[in-house]
């Protein structure tokens, strides 16, 4: 089948809004989904399940939680991992202190921590913009990442703030397996990237939008400046917070403040950069694109060009490969991959007819 | 002009004066604006039109003057607050969001009309669907109002700049505004763009009773289209009537329509 809209005529508003309006689409996105929760599952080996696919969701999901931050919003945060942490520790607490909690409450509740903290470092977005912004969020940064190393009480009194989040029990059924760990992040993720989209295309998002854009039309408009700045830093970090928790439970197990330091800030904002900015699926692309370099890269450096690189430039390559692209796509290509994509599928849509 | 009828004073604007640190932006300016009618606030640059516009829907707080608008006496207003009660407007340099589509700058002019919280928004369910569908019907009546159905999904930043102008009247006019301001709308275009905004602008006011403030510094266009006209220089009022009394005041002629314009 061509990838082709002709002959799909929107009968209705409705029609015309839904998230994919071009069945190819639709069918491509359905297959996607149905290979990620039944195929993937069958056949990934457990190094992929474990080592590579639900790092990739769980940062997915921090990514996305920046880019309705950063993107949408357009308010620049490098606090994004320190989101994360607070959303591990709480929801270790939560599991820790009251019984019976239900895992998937004290992961909502994880985040919910996650989006109040969030709405107080996001408080001086009200008055700075920019660069200035972003050093207030380094704050959070640093300043969260110390004071759950400093109180030990968040740790449980643990050496050095080590936590270690509990068994995954849901319903009585313990997710332990890869397998099932995989499928319980990827439900969570898939959910909570539907609901992301949804309030892109709604009106919230597009309030987000156009503070971004143009600050004092948007307050003629009539949209509440505070109130919307402070939601997109609420949902941002439930979902950096969200994503912390799982991060600690799924990927990790065992995890300490240090762990949610400012390279990982970096690291997910640069997914955001290299996917897309403003764009859900970048997120994902982003997240696919700096899990899956480093691998490359080794398999190069070990398997392709074994011994023909000096070490001083092996062990750096990462580094240098990373580099190059942020700064490629910050010249050429501020959208990202999402972008690139989209012009792909823009040619692919007049194909061979160009005019 | 058409059969509309000219109703009572709708905004009234008593002792306004507004500076910036030791800039006289407005001196004791008073007028008032009447239901239905095309009001055009002239003068040269400079002389407060644009500030003007900014006291009437909140942007700037006047040091000092009493703003009345539909017989309420209002304090210390927010631009939002100027929304809500139903005044529109658009700017002198287009404030587009340029990031989004048309369809979505249009959309955005229907904001405060959208109830559904961001949580059923993120659910997409019951009332957020059914108001996105509504709302969606009204902004294509928008749409093809202004004649702007094909580009409806282009991203404003892509269009040329008479066209911006006109999705930018669009998005005012799709919050269904009682009162609309229009900060220079057909500056920077050309004859037939001209043509075709005057008649948008007498549309509305024709058809939907919109009160329009204007500022124009095309005098044909404010002879033309305006019912009364305000006539500004150094933040002082200097003149104030129908076109035509305009035309034959003496001080008018010696500071605005004498230098050229
Ligand atoms: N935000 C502001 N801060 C400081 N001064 C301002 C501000 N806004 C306007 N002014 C000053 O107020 C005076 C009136 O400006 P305003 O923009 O209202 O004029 P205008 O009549 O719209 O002119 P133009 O025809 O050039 O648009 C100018 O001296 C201007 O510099
Ligand atoms: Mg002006």
């Amino acid at each position: 089948m061509l990838y082709r809209e002709a002959g799909q005529f929107k009968a209705s508003y409705a029609a015309d809004q839904q998230i994919f309006p071009i069945r190819q689409d639709r069918v491509g996105v359905l297959l996607l989904l149905a290979v990620a929760f039944v195929v993937v599952p069958m056949f990934a080996s457990e190094y992929w399940l474990k080592g590579i696919l639900i790092q990739f969701l769980v940062f997915s999901l921090a990514a996305l939680g920046l880019n309705i931050l950063t993107g949408y919003a357009g308010q620049l945060s490098l606090g994004s991992a320190a989101f994360m942490a607070v959303g591990a520790f709480a929801s270790y607490n939560f599991m820790l202190r009251i019984d019976g909690m239900p895992l998937l409450l004290a992961f909502a509740l994880g985040g919910l921590m996650a989006a109040l903290v969030g709405i107080a470092f996001g408080l001086p977005s009200l008055r700075i913009k920019g660069f200035y912004l972003a050093v207030a969020t380094l704050a959070a940064q640093f300043f969260i990442v110390w004071i759950l190393t400093k109180v030990s009480w968040f740790s449980n009194d643990s050496s050095s703030g080590v936590i270690t989040a509990q068994d995954m029990v849901i319903f009585g059924y313990k997710f332990a397996s890869p397998q099932a760990k995989y499928l319980l992040v990827l439900a969570i993720v898939a959910i909570m990237a539907l609901m992301a989209k949804n309030m892109a295309r709604s009106s919230v998002g597009r309030a987000w939008m156009a503070v971004r854009d143009m600050d004092v039309a948007a307050e003629v408009i009539g949209i509440r400046i505070m109130y919307s700045k402070l939601l997109a830093f609420a949902v941002s970090s439930f979902y950096c917070g969200v994503a912390g928790a799982l991060y600690a439970y799924a990927y990790l197990g065992t995890v300490e403040p240090e762990g949610f330091n400012l390279d990982l800030s970096f690291k997910i904002l640069f997914m955001i950069i290299i996917g897309g900015v403003g764009s859900i699926m970048g997120s994902f692309l982003g997240a696919a694109f700096i899990v899956l370099l480093p691998i490359f890269l080794d398999v190069l450096v070990q398997d392709v060009f074994t011994g023909m690189l000096p070490p001083s430039i092996a062990s750096n390559l990462q580094l240098m490969v990373f580099g190059g692209l942020i700064i490629f796509f910050l010249i050429v290509e501020p959208h990202g991959l999402a972008r690139l994509w989209q012009i792909a599928k823009e040619k692919l849509r007049l194909w061979p007819f160009p005019h | 002009m058409s059969g509309r009828q000219i109703g009572d004073v709708i905004l009234d604007l008593q002792h306004i004066s507004l500076r910036f640190g030791g800039v006289k932006a407005l001196t004791d300016i008073s007028f008032d604006v009447r239901e239905h009618e095309v009001r055009a606030i002239i003068g040269p640059n400079g002389a407060g039109k644009s500030s003007m516009l900014n006291v009437i829907n909140g942007v700037y707080h006047p040091q000092e003057g009493r703003i009345t608008f539909r017989g309420e006496e209002r304090r210390k207003m927010e631009p939002h607050m100027a929304a809500m009660q139903g005044i529109s407007r658009t700017f002198q340099n287009i404030a587009l969001f340029k990031g989004m589509t048309v369809l979505d700058n249009v959309m955005t002019g229907r904001i405060t009309k959208m109830k559904a919280t961001f949580i059923e928004q993120a659910l997409f369910f019951g009332r957020a669907h059914r108001e996105e569908m509504e709302h969606r019907k009204k902004v294509e009546e928008v749409i093809d109002f202004l004649e702007i159905q094909h580009i409806r999904k282009t991203p404003v930043g892509r269009l040329p700049y008479g066209l911006q102008k006109r999705v930018e009247l669009a998005r005012a006019l799709a919050a269904e505004p009682s009162m609309l301001l229009l900060d220079e709308p057909m500056a920077g275009m050309n004859v037939e763009e001209k043509q075709d905004m005057c008649r948008f602008i007498l549309d509305v006011n024709d058809q939907f009773g919109t009160t329009i403030v204007l500022i124009e510094h095309d005098m044909g266009v404010v002879m033309d289209i305006s019912d009364r006209v305000v006539v500004l220089d150094y933040g002082k009022k200097i003149g104030d009537g129908t076109p035509d009394e305009v035309r034959s005041n003496e001080e008018v002629i010696r500071a605005y329509l004498g230098t050229g314009h």
